[in-house]
């Protein structure tokens, strides 16, 4: 693998236990800076206990633990002195479902803003506008910012949480699923979404669907029951994977 | 990049605070329990304090002892209201009571052979006498017939309520249609929404004129009226928990045993029914602990003459109407006080173990059962 | 043969009839019940309600005239427990259903002990008003201050009574309410940097005001109907003026009406009264039942 880019996200020897189930075993990788990376795989393989290690959410279910390390940018991030909000405001979350707060699209927007420190209305006002026209929301719902986030369809709710989540201006966007429940045009949105904000986060993509993963991303890694099985540039992983177990999930033959 | 990006913040120091504060307040119901344990216990010291050679002699003036009458009992110490209680208790044979005399008690003179004589009747002995009058000259503490009444009442309570709500709970989880069921159940919870001093209103008013007509009781209100009272209070608290339990059995089990060609009623009277038996047993014992502590019913439709005897149709009083009636009346810190009190911690006492016995052996066997061990 | 295996069967069938049979009459029965108790009610006491009734004293040592202080002291009574319960309700609540791992020691405890205090028999409150309130409480407070204002039976102390007695009530329906709100709007919020208190504040609690509102009614229903723990705590027989302040005594609709079927010397000439009292105190409490079963199911809605 050539090193063009620099390194965002480093693990190595990284395991995750949930109680006495081991579901992540000595995971190494290496994100790179601005790039897309997806993980691929079946159902119940880890990809997503991976994604949610990253930004340390799985600290939420009792009885996780874990070994190894997983460095961002060479820090720690369990390590002692690391703040998980701190952490988590330099890594963005959109999820699988996705739910807007029961408050309007402008609230919505300014949630993980005002949380820490009181921003004027102009500069409140700006920041809405430009996270939505990033999010490619913007026109849909530039006339009803006071209204509920909860009167928009589907796809327009994804794209807001997205928003929502490039508002904090994070670092790193990791997406559990984003358009698993998306119809075709909304999740054709959402990628091509994704390809833009690339230039300026590092985004980690989970997705059950492989034509999306060799879409958008770049790096691709294959996970199979709590292993990450290969790790590689998209092109290749799609069109020469070195491993068996791969090959037999690409082509369909299980998953 | 500094290395400390990810350190903490100073912001989220009311973080801390704020956590444990909540776990604080939410440390109030256990508290709660312990301090309602402590000081109803706390009350009942009088009757602790070991005998009269405890009191300072000097301290017993004429004057303590003839202002009882004091609401705000911190004045009252254990051992001022424990010398409230010796003057009662000191004379029992020679029938010359009533009026403490103040002499009595002082002096180290006091005479060794009294003292005994006040161990030999102490409030101890009095609790196993076979009548209850606390206000007499001799007064007699005795609980068996407390007892007994809030047994009588409590049983029929249980014979008539849990039957009825277990029934209708299998109605209802099993039989009623879901629209049936959806207007049925909050229908029968309305039931715990009656204050229980209109139910004892109704017993008083309509009930004992009613089971005196049909069954010709001597006494109008007696332990069958309290029971039928009682069982109002039982029915939606047994219903409510054994339909929740019965609703929880595994459809599975339901499925496998009509498949095996059972009905759909034997199916649920030998399936569903068993399946959900500890369930059913701590709906009836939640209903017990309900009857048994219940007091605004007990004290207005069971007669409240405390006997002792065996029929169900006789007046009785009970432990929790006894603490209800008298307690308004009562000089706090005398000995009638402690008693009471001490028959409010036999309540709390029971109304724990039986809490205890649900919550510790019952869910304990429901969730073994349910996860197929 | 074939004669035999019909009879097992009709013999089978009747058996079952009655097995459902047997069900549905308790239904019936305890369907009767409540509608005959609130058909008495509703019957003997309407003739009796009026205007004046609500709105005017009791005269006459109570034989005639309202029964306006005693709706007065009721709703005040409750007003002041809840105020003193719901937030420590509320508070317990968020811990169990937000910081407690559930298999933690302390949040066991917590609920063994919100299960045991909604077993424990009002009653026992009632003492425990006394003991811890009145005496413990009140009476530290007046050996404190070198007064006599606290150490005795008042609204205060029936009212924080009142209040540890309906907190297992405001526990259940809030917690519930807490815990109907979707783990994602949590992890969305903490996902967005924001501290669990935070989270707490700004996306738990407003989405679940309408359970602490239920629970509270729930409280608040429950509370107006208690007398047993209310006797020896404040609540007296008659009154010369409104209590105006937290330490006097009050009058309570459930124990004038306990009062009235029991205790006054005329049973018989009150009789009306006692209904039209009832069918209030019913009222009171079946409205706010009604209320809480609204919230709640509009609740479940959303």
């Amino acid at each position: 693998m050539a090193k063009e880019h620099p390194v965002k996200v480093r693990t190595s020897d990284f395991s995750v236990y949930y109680g006495q189930k081991q579901a992540l075993f000595n995971i190494g990788i290496d994100i790179f800076d601005r790039k897309v990376t997806a993980f691929i795989g079946p159902s119940g393989c880890g990809k997503s206990t991976f994604l949610r290690s990253i930004n340390r959410m799985n600290d939420l279910i009792d009885g996780t633990r874990c070994s190894g390390k997983l460095e961002v940018d060479g820090i720690d991030v369990y390590g002692k002195e690391v703040d998980v909000v701190t952490l988590r405001r330099s890594i963005g979350m959109v999820f699988q479902k996705s739910i807007p707060f029961p408050k309007s699209i402008y609230e919505n927007i300014t949630y993980g803003l005002t949380l820490t420190e009181k921003r004027s209305k102009d500069e409140l006002d700006h920041i809405v506008e430009t996270s939505l026209k990033r999010a490619a929301l913007w026109e849909e719902v530039k006339d009803r910012l006071t209204h509920s986030a909860q009167g928009l369809s589907g796809g327009q709710q994804q794209r807001l949480c997205i928003a929502r989540a490039v508002a904090v201006n994070p670092e790193i966007l990791l997406m559990d699923e984003p358009c698993s429940a998306l119809d075709p045009i909304s999740t054709g949105k959402v990628e091509e979404l994704i390809t833009e904000l690339k230039d300026t986060y590092t985004i980690v993509l989970v997705t059950h669907n492989m034509q999306q993963a060799a879409r958008v991303s770049d790096y691709t890694g294959f996970f199979l029951m709590g292993k990450l099985i290969e790790f590689d540039r998209t092109r290749s992983i799609f069109t020469a994977p070195s491993k068996k177990e791969t090959e037999d999930y690409i082509t369909g033959r299980f998953g | 990049m500094s290395k400390h990006r990810f350190a903490a913040a100073q912001r989220h120091r009311g973080e801390h605070i704020a956590e444990w504060t909540i776990r604080i307040v939410a440390s109030t119901s256990i508290l709660t329990i312990f301090l309602i344990f402590v000081f109803v216990f706390r009350e009942t010291t009088t009757l602790f304090s070991p005998d009269a050679q405890n009191i300072p002699s000097s301290s017993a003036t004429a004057e303590e002892i003839l202002t009882p009458e004091l609401y705000n009992a911190d004045a009252l110490t254990a051992e001022e209201a424990h010398e409230l209680n010796i003057p009662e208790v000191y004379n029992p044979e020679t029938g010359t009571l009533g009026e403490p005399e103040p002499i009595a008690l002082g002096g180290p003179e006091l005479p060794r052979s009294s003292t005994k004589q006040v161990a030999e009747r102490s409030v101890w002995n009095r609790l196993t006498d076979a009548a209850w009058q606390p206000v007499s000259s001799d007064p007699k503490f005795g609980i068996m017939p407390l007892l007994v009444g809030t047994a009588k009442t409590t049983f029929l309570a249980i014979l008539l309520g849990a039957p009825l709500g277990i029934l209708a709970a299998m109605y209802s989880a099993f039989f009623a249609p879901a629209r049936v069921r959806n207007v049925l159940k909050p229908t029968i919870e309305l039931l715990a929404g009656f204050p229980s001093v209109v139910i004892g209103f109704f017993c008083l008013t309509i009930v004992a004129t009613l089971m005196q007509d049909l069954l010709g009781t001597e006494a109008r209100l007696n332990a069958i009226v309290g029971g039928i009272g009682l069982s109002i209070t039982v029915i939606p608290i047994v219903f409510s928990i054994a339909e929740e339990s019965l609703s929880a059995v595994p459809k599975s089990l339901r499925e496998a045993s009509l498949a095996l060609g059972g009905t759909e009623w034997q199916t649920a009277y030998r399936v569903m029914l068993p399946a959900a038996a500890p369930g059913v047993f701590a709906a009836v014992l939640l209903g017990i602990g309900r009857a048994f502590g219940e007091t605004m019913i007990a004290i207005m439709a069971t007669g409240n003459a405390p006997m002792l005897t065996a029929g169900i149709a006789d007046p009785v009083r009970t432990v929790a109407a006894t603490i209800g009636a008298e307690m308004g009346e009562v000089v706090w810190g005398s000995d009638h006080y402690g008693v009471l009190f001490l028959l409010g911690t036999i309540l709390f006492v029971v109304s724990f173990g039986l809490n205890a016995i649900t919550e510790l052996y019952v869910k304990q066997r429901l969730i073994r059962k349910f996860q197929g061990q | 043969m074939k004669t035999l295996a019909s009879t097992t069967t009709s013999k089978k069938r009747l058996l079952g009839f009655f097995a459902v049979l047997v069900t549905v009459v308790a239904v019936v029965a305890i369907i009767g019940l409540l509608i005959s108790m609130f058909g008495t009610f509703v019957v003997q006491g309407s003739g009796q309600l009026s205007w004046t009734f609500l709105t005017e004293a009791p005269r006459n040592n109570n034989t005639e005239g309202g029964i306006f202080p005693a709706i007065f002291g009721t709703t005040i009574l409750v007003l002041l427990m809840t105020l003193l319960g719901v937030p420590v309700g509320t508070a317990t609540a968020i811990y169990l259903s937000e910081y407690a791992r559930q298999s933690a020691a302390f949040a066991r405890a917590v609920r063994f002990a919100v299960n045991t205090l909604a077993g424990v028999p009002s009653i026992v409150f009632g003492l425990f008003g006394v003991g811890f309130f009145i005496q413990f409480v009140g009476g530290g407070i007046d050996n404190v201050t070198a007064g006599a204002v606290f150490g005795k039976p008042a609204l205060l102390w029936a009212s924080a009574t009142l209040a540890v007695l309906t907190l297992p009530v405001v526990i259940v329906s809030v917690e519930e309410a807490l815990r109907a709100v979707p783990r994602e709007l949590r992890e969305a919020s903490l996902a967005l940097g924001a501290t669990k208190w935070q989270t707490i504040t700004k996306v738990v609690l407003p989405n679940s005001v309408s359970g602490i509102l239920t629970g509270s009614i729930l409280a608040v229903g429950r509370g107006a109907g208690e007398v047993a723990a209310i006797l020896f705590v404040g609540v007296v027989y008659s009154l010369e003026r409104l209590p105006s302040s937290v330490t006097d005594q009050f009058m309570h609709l459930g124990y004038h009406l306990y009062v009235l079927s029991t205790q006054s010397p005329d049973v018989e000439k009150t009789l009306p009264l006692q209904y039209a009292t009832t069918l209030v105190l019913l009222g009171l409490t079946f409205v706010l039942n009604f209320s809480a079963i609204y919230v709640r199911s509009r609740l479940r809605r959303i």
